[in-house]
């Protein structure tokens, strides 16, 4: 069963949460409820398709080896050369089950949420490369936060610490309370985009464009700006769910949106975008790429560092959503996007040439929409049938 | 020079502004100063200049926003 797709599934939730919620009231520890919660809902997500789920553990199993052998690696040594290995090992099934469809292959190493779960994976290995894990994890730890069933499908992508902090704390009832309303808030606001203003726009609008536009210039027009919206109320109304669950069972998920549709420019608008993947990408990739290059003095030159950056970036970013010509036209639009924007704003750093103020602060956020509302267009693929 | 007074002259550097200089409480992200690429300048200048190591992922935006703040993170670091 897909997660947050059915009403079956949240009624089956609702009545698990229950004692959770109780528990959490009273100010009792979560933990083991929640365990025994997340396994019965786990074996509901994935018990269509054996396959899904073998390969869902053969991957977990794996990852555990990685990580937990990395850090015992790390405690005595730290070699570059092991680290990018174990990195690349990580990343190995993830690739597998992008490559294997297009060589035909029977696609046994993709299940649901493997693109999310490897990003979390990975996450481990790089803190602990960086000295910031320090201690063994235990194999509950781990496997609790990689396969946290409320964002195992499509994330938010949560950091491991930030969730440890979450995990091991007793909340006050008061506190608790507090999460409680908080989670259910989301979740109502989750069942308005998604299941109503989402629903609509796909139901009433996009599969009925064939009437309502009258030639294809204004088809495709029509069609940016629909699937644009669609695609924020769908996904963040899925967001909206996964965090709300999240809450209610003690963890404070990330956000994935903020507002996107106002954004001022390319730049802010990947604050504002599904979130925790911009930014895992924007600490795990761009940063670590730039810090090498400036540490290493490779390249000395600042606009070329930062848009070298940028590129490796979104290439990544557009491939990681699959390996078809959709993404990557959208990494790549993304990218020039992104470097098109730096030399810009570099260029008006000293010259000032764009001028401030209200009205131009409306202009932008209107500029920025259609850049970012054509995006969109290429990634649907659309453009590409 | 103190040590306090070393770290605000490496942001000021890097933010090209001599704001954060007097405005020690200030929010160098909310204000625009400093971004994600600026943010890795930062580190590597206090490696250099400080000798001090901050890995990327312990730099967090919410505590490190503003030079007092860096200027205690680093004091731990130290």
């Amino acid at each position: 069963m897909t997660p947050y797709s059915s009403f079956l599934f949240f009624i089956i939730l609702g009545v698990l949460l229950l004692p959770t919620m109780v528990l959490g009231i009273m100010g009792k520890r979560l933990r083991y409820y929640n365990v025994f919660v997340s396994i019965v809902v786990l074996a509901i997500i994935f018990s269509e398709g054996s396959a899904g789920f073998l390969s869902l553990v053969a991957f977990t199993a794996l990852q555990l080896l990685l990580i937990k052998g990395y850090i015992a690696y790390r405690q005595k040594k730290n070699n570059s050369l092991v680290f990018y290995v174990m990195s690349m090992l990580s990343i190995l099934p993830l690739i597998l089950s992008k490559v294997l469809p297009i060589l035909a292959v029977d696609n046994l190493a993709s299940f649901l949420g493997i693109s999310y779960l490897t990003f979390r994976a990975v996450q481990i290995i790089i803190e602990t490369r960086d000295g910031l894990i320090k201690q063994q994890l235990s194999i509950y730890q781990l496997v609790h936060f990689m396969l946290f069933y409320p964002t195992i499908s499509s994330g938010p992508i949560d950091r491991f610490r930030r969730f440890q902090k979450d995990e091991e704390k007793r909340w006050a009832p008061e506190e608790y309370k507090e999460l409680l309303y908080k989670g259910i808030n989301k979740i109502f606001l989750g069942f308005l985009y998604k299941f109503i203003i989402g629903y609509s726009i796909n139901t009433y609008f996009i599969m009925n464009l064939d009437h309502i536009a009258d030639g294809m210039f204004t088809y495709h027009l029509l069609y940016m700006y629909s699937y644009s919206l669609y695609l924020f109320f769908d996904f963040a109304g899925y967001t909206a769910f996964a965090v709300g669950v999240s809450y209610i069972m003690g963890i404070r998920s990330p956000e994935n949106f903020n507002k996107p549709f106002i954004s001022r420019n390319i730049k802010d608008f990947w604050n504002r975008w599904h979130m925790s993947l911009s930014f895992w990408f924007r600490d795990y990739v761009f940063m670590r790429f730039v810090f090498l290059m400036k540490k290493k003095k490779w390249i000395q030159n600042k606009m070329l560092v930062s848009n070298l950056g940028y590129i490796l970036l979104f290439l990544l970013m557009g491939i990681w959503h699959g390996l078809a010509i959709q993404y990557i036209i959208y990494g790549a639009y993304h990218a020039l996007m992104m470097t098109g924007f730096n030399f810009f704003e570099t260029w008006n750093k000293k010259h000032k040439r764009w001028p401030t103020g209200r009205m131009m602060t409306v202009v932008s956020i209107i500029i920025t929409f259609h850049v970012v509302c054509f995006g969109f267009y290429l990634f649907s693929g659309r453009p590409f049938q | 020079m103190d040590f306090k007074e070393k770290v605000l002259q490496v942001i000021a550097e890097v933010c090209e502004d001599d704001v954060v200089k007097e405005e020690h409480d200030m929010d160098i992200f909310d204000a625009g100063l400093i971004d994600s690429f600026a943010t890795v300048e930062l580190l590597v200048q206090f490696e250099e200049q400080l000798a001090i190591n901050v890995p990327i992922t312990e730099f967090d935006r919410d505590t490190w926003n503003t030079p007092n703040a860096i200027v205690d993170r680093l004091n731990e670091l130290k």
